[in-house]
């Protein structure tokens, strides 16, 4: 499944073909405006609704604009009592820090043993990974559920992080990666003295920086919008993630309609911002991997 | 780039004879250092995806309700119970309805989108760029717009204003089965949501076609346009088609977040794992039910996936090439 990344930015320029000329652009960029306007009208009304009245927001008249701009309403999910929004926030950077920096380090050392260290038994452990994609992890989350309620880590960080951990998807990406990375260049490490692991941090793993950006990018993505296993695991509101905290706004008795798009736009705003920078990354590791976690 | 350069690096002959010369302790040396790198990966594995699992086949035998311990061994009872629960047998067809939906209306729009983005001169970064940005939002975030907003069964939602323009009145998008609006929401949503990551993998497959096939067929007299694309660009594809086709029939598999949350109180249209979420965690908290009901989806989306495998040639279309 791998798929080698072409540098999508600085791809080859369209075929040309006889066609088009000046209308047939106009028409490709018409239609490709409208196709754009659509797909960014759900971010504007996050934006509007975040910044209006809820008279406004529920009034007789569709506005595209508010008349004033709310900016008071940015401390409102912050000032509710119904939901701990800032403690959620905290929890779900915690989780989506600590899920990605556990990810990259276990599977990428994992994927480089089955790549790269030759050990008699080491095909029957990769079938044993292997056999895991198989089974989809949002299907075990029952009786993954079962095993740390026992464990007793119903609504700690441990509950909500630690099983994520081992994911056999991240695992076979890396070993994908590892089994093309040169080997002259561990090869000339060994000959310095160094160890598989010296080789490890101090060759591969600065080389492979970009691969473990990609990686980074979608994992921490993943992490932030988990929904299931938090869900699961956070029967106590102070455990919540953010993204719990949004839904129970859509099931709370009485609709605030200002604030929770308020809380919507802000638990979107790391994302956006991990996207802007990290794009170049996140599209390569895409295009390579092809798959999102 | 670091992906091209490290590659561009170490291009020199095929090493041979390059292993390292055998040592005293080399296979010992390099079975510790396999187990080093790989044991904390698989020991979680083993406790977190082996041991649920098969804990999960041991719990699918027994009576074991709000509580984990098993009380009573109850051989195929679960089992009967599942497959002959009305919810759950529906929330099958929710999934295999949703999944017909779902699947090649995301390969269409995902493709549409590349072939569109591929073809731009300038602001092709922008373009790009504003389709990939819903992979950033979560389900439940754009549960809430799609909910609250834009299909909000009064008037002040988008999608009733603009039908109000043009006389029609208010649908109620979520609040009944009949008419199925509700599937139009849940579809979107998805649509919005997934449409753009699987455009970047066409765009990257597009960008792979060698231009000279184009050529080729120019000057053989195919007119370009759907006889180029039909003819080159859709079986050029088809590796990624294929791929692209497994891993959304596997997301539809997994649906969870968006359904729960613009379903909420609904009966209706719940896929299998809010029946399974309701099942175990719910008000009876039965883990054994829950655990048979998780077997039985897990063996069917494996032999789903392997049936589809076999079907579309998965795998078949990369070696070829």
């Amino acid at each position: 499944m791998t798929i080698t990344a072409p540098d999508i930015d600085k791809a080859a320029k369209p075929v040309k073909v006889k066609r088009g000329g000046v209308i047939g652009n106009t028409g490709l960029y018409i239609a490709t405006g409208i196709a754009a306007l659509l797909f960014l009208i759900p971010f504007y009304l996050i934006v509007r609704n975040a910044l209006m009245t809820d008279p406004e927001i529920t009034g007789e008249e569709w506005k595209w604009f508010p008349t004033a701009i709310q900016w008071g309403n940015i401390t409102e999910p912050f000032n509710d009592v119904t939901v701990d929004f800032a403690r959620s926030l905290w929890n779900s950077v915690v989780v989506a820090v600590l899920h990605t920096a556990g990810i990259l380090l276990i599977c990428s050392m994992a994927g480089y043993g089955l790549a790269r260290i030759p050990y008699r038994h080491a095909n029957k452990v990769f079938y044993a990974v292997l056999v895991t994609l198989m089974v989809p992890t949002a299907v075990t989350f029952v009786p993954s559920f079962v095993l740390v309620s026992s464990l007793g880590w119903v609504d700690s960080y441990r509950g909500l992080i630690i099983p994520g951990l081992f994911s056999g998807f991240t695992c076979f990406l890396f070993r994908q990666y590892f089994l093309g990375f040169p080997k002259e260049l561990e090869e000339a490490a060994r000959v310095d003295g160094l160890g598989y692991w010296g080789a490890y941090w101090r060759v591969v793993v600065p080389n492979s920086l970009n691969f473990f950006a990609a990686i980074a990018t979608i994992t921490f993505i993943n992490g932030w919008n988990a929904f299931l296993w938090p869900l699961v695991i956070g029967q106590d509101p102070s455990a919540w993630t953010v993204q719990v905290a949004l839904s129970s706004y859509m099931t709370n008795q009485t609709v605030n309609y200002h604030l929770i798009f308020m809380a919507t736009a802000i638990s979107i705003l790391p994302l956006i911002f991990v996207f802007l920078f990290l794009q170049r990354w996140l599209v390569q590791g895409i295009a390579q991997t092809g798959i999102k976690g | 780039m670091s992906t091209t350069t490290t590659r561009g690096v170490a291009q020199p002959a095929p090493a041979q004879a390059s292993k390292p010369r055998p040592r005293r302790g080399l296979r010992a040396s390099s079975t510790f250092n396999f187990w080093l790198f790989t044991g904390p990966f698989l020991i979680g594995l083993i406790i977190f995806v082996f041991v649920p699992i098969g804990w999960s086949v041991w719990l699918s035998f027994f009576e074991a309700r709000f509580t984990v311990t098993p009380s009573e061994f109850v051989g195929f009872e679960n089992y009967r119970q599942v497959l002959t629960d009305e919810d759950f047998l529906n929330s099958l067809v929710t999934f295999t309805v949703f999944a017909a939906f779902i699947v090649p209306a995301t390969w269409a729009m995902s493709l549409g989108l590349a072939l569109l983005v591929n073809r731009l001169r300038f602001m092709r970064a922008f373009f790009r760029s504003v389709f990939f940005l819903p992979t950033a939002v979560s389900y439940v975030a754009a549960s809430l717009i799609w909910k609250m907003s834009l299909f909000n069964g009064v008037r002040f939602g988008l999608a009733n204003t603009v039908i109000g323009w043009f006389g029609v009145d208010n649908i109620a998008w979520l609040a009944s089965p009949d008419p199925p609006w509700y599937w139009l929401v849940i579809v979107t949503v998805r649509l919005w949501l997934q449409s753009g990551f699987f455009m970047i993998l066409f765009l990257a497959a597009l960008q792979n076609i060698p231009r000279e096939l184009y050529e080729a067929a120019s000057i053989d007299g195919a007119k370009p346009g759907w006889q180029t694309f039909r003819h080159i660009t859709l079986p050029q594809l088809r590796a990624t088609s294929t791929a692209v086709i497994l891993l959304l029939l596997i997301a539809a598999y997994q649906a969870f977040d968006e359904f729960y949350n613009l379903l909420t109180k609904a009966t209706w249209g719940q896929p299998p794992l809010v029946e399974l979420y309701k099942m175990a965690l719910g008000e009876n908290q039965n883990y054994g039910a829950g655990s048979a009901g998780a077997v039985v989806l897990t063996v069917l989306i494996c032999v789903v996936t392997l049936l589809q495998g076999k079907i579309m040639g998965f795998g078949r279309g990369e070696e070829s090439k």
